[in-house]
């Protein structure tokens, strides 16, 4: 099993890295067309600001690459924003993966949106032995808004998507490897996807 | 009318945040009591390794003698933080640059926190939310209230300033910082509950979250700084470290208080 950990220059990629480590898969963290091209999984991490995280994958052209992957994908919080067509963050064009458009929270609650919160109506493998109603950390303060992609769902201020799937493209908004035991099963789960 | 406006609450499910502080030496942490008094309370690892697995929501690390050459040292501590735990971390002290901010992301941080350096230069704030995301961005600010005007106070609480608690954080937040950890130096080491008005008022003033510091002794302290003091997240240390409150029994007993708590 090889794991390719999309590396562009974004936040903290090796929080995912030591995850993968403590459910005992190797991965590396690489840029390169081809080892990407040739991993059983690759993770599109992300943490940042989305237009200056849209222009480094552009500048490695992996803004091309990562739409025509066809193992299996999964986008984690930036990473999920970027897959969607458009974001209000920076009025930025993304990968247009998934045909959504990413909204800012209009809300008198505090933004970012920051700590651990349930989710809900859980659909696919990606949450196999998950119960409903699981806590997972979330940090944003724009987000995805409910569809036909949604496999699981969250609310602050209003339900969004939480996770979203198209084909082999999966993606969620809470960060998978800093939520616990909850978020380990799930970096489990899309591993043996 | 009691099942509406439990169903109300129920619409806000983002948990009240319990972050256990590590205040790091030489690779030991330490806690001062209203920052003197330094005592050992154990290996950051270890403790991070506990607090973890006994259901911190998070935790932070400061760095209280970050100068230029341990910052190598605590690099490295960060990275086995980092392997060994599956929560979010921040870490802070003596951070001035992007360079800084870096290295410590890369090292396995999720968030950075800056203080005096802020201060000293408020354009930081701008800088390392653009570059990296407000999302990183931890301002602390440490205040003391000296005839009924708070006041910040710089490098470890040493250091006065004229500056007003309010209008700092006010500017911290126009400046793109994610969150503001805001300690009361009349508070901290008291063990005597936080400075919930001061809390509050500030959780008025900015729309991003507030980690209320310095205080906690008890139990009923975190409910009050939620309930009373409208704190997003409470930090503490001693309590914690010497076992004087379990992270497991506070969180049932928070829970029994009608607060959202992830157990």
């Amino acid at each position: 099993m090889k794991i390719a950990i999309i590396d562009y220059g974004s936040g903290n990629i090796r929080s995912v890295q030591f995850a993968l480590d403590r459910v005992g898969v190797q991965s590396v963290l690489s840029n390169d067309f081809i080892e990407i091209e040739k991993a059983d999984k690759v993770i599109l991490p992300g943490v940042g600001e989305a237009s200056s995280a849209m222009t480094q994958l552009k500048d490695h052209g992996l803004n091309e690459l990562i739409p025509s992957l066809t193992q299996p994908i999964l986008g984690i919080c930036l990473g999920m924003q970027l897959m969607c067509e458009c974001t209000e963050e920076g009025d930025t064009d993304c990968m247009g993966i998934f045909p959504i458009k990413v909204e800012e929270f209009k809300t008198d609650l505090k933004i970012p949106q920051i700590g651990w919160n349930n989710i809900s109506k859980l659909k696919t493998r990606l949450f196999n032995n998950l119960d409903e109603n699981e806590y997972v950390y979330f940090v944003h303060s724009y987000f995805v808004p409910l569809s036909n992609y949604t496999i699981a769902q969250t609310t602050y201020h209003e339900s969004f998507s939480a996770a979203i799937r198209k084909d082999n493209f999966y993606a969620c908004q809470f960060h998978p490897e800093k939520s616990s035991e909850a978020g380990l099963q799930i970096l489990k789960n899309f591993i043996n996807l | 009318m009691k099942i509406r406006s439990h169903l109300k609450n129920y619409k806000i499910m983002l948990t009240k945040r319990i972050i256990p502080c590590l205040d790091i030496k030489n690779e030991r942490t330490v806690k001062g009591v209203n920052f003197i008094n330094l005592i050992d309370a154990g290996d950051p690892v270890e403790l991070a390794k506990y607090y973890s697995e006994s259901g911190a929501d998070e935790l932070v690390f400061l760095d209280i003698t970050a100068t230029k050459e341990k910052r190598k040292t605590l690099l490295n501590l960060v990275e086995r933080i980092a392997k060994n735990i599956n929560i979010p971390f921040t870490v802070g002290g003596g951070i001035s640059s992007e360079e800084d901010v870096l290295s410590l992301l890369q090292s396995g941080a999720d968030k950075v926190s800056v203080n005096s350096s802020a201060v000293k230069n408020p354009e930081l704030i701008n800088q390392l939310s653009k570059k990296f995301g407000s999302q990183c961005i931890v301002v602390a600010i440490d205040a003391k209230q000296i005839k009924g005007r708070w006041k910040v106070y710089l490098v470890g609480g040493r250091v006065p300033t004229e500056i007003n608690l309010f209008d700092w954080a006010a500017e911290v937040e126009k400046r793109g910082a994610g969150e503001i950890l805001f300690t009361s130096m009349n508070n901290d080491g008291m063990k005597n509950g936080f400075a919930n008005k001061a809390l509050a008022k500030l959780s008025g003033l900015v729309k991003i979250p507030i980690i209320a510091s310095g205080g906690a002794g008890s139990m009923q302290d975190f409910a009050d700084t939620f309930l009373e003091g409208k704190a997003d997240a409470a930090l503490a240390a001693s309590v914690f470290h010497f076992n004087k409150i379990e992270i497991s029994k506070l969180k049932v007993f928070l829970k029994l208080k009608q607060l959202e708590i992830r157990t």
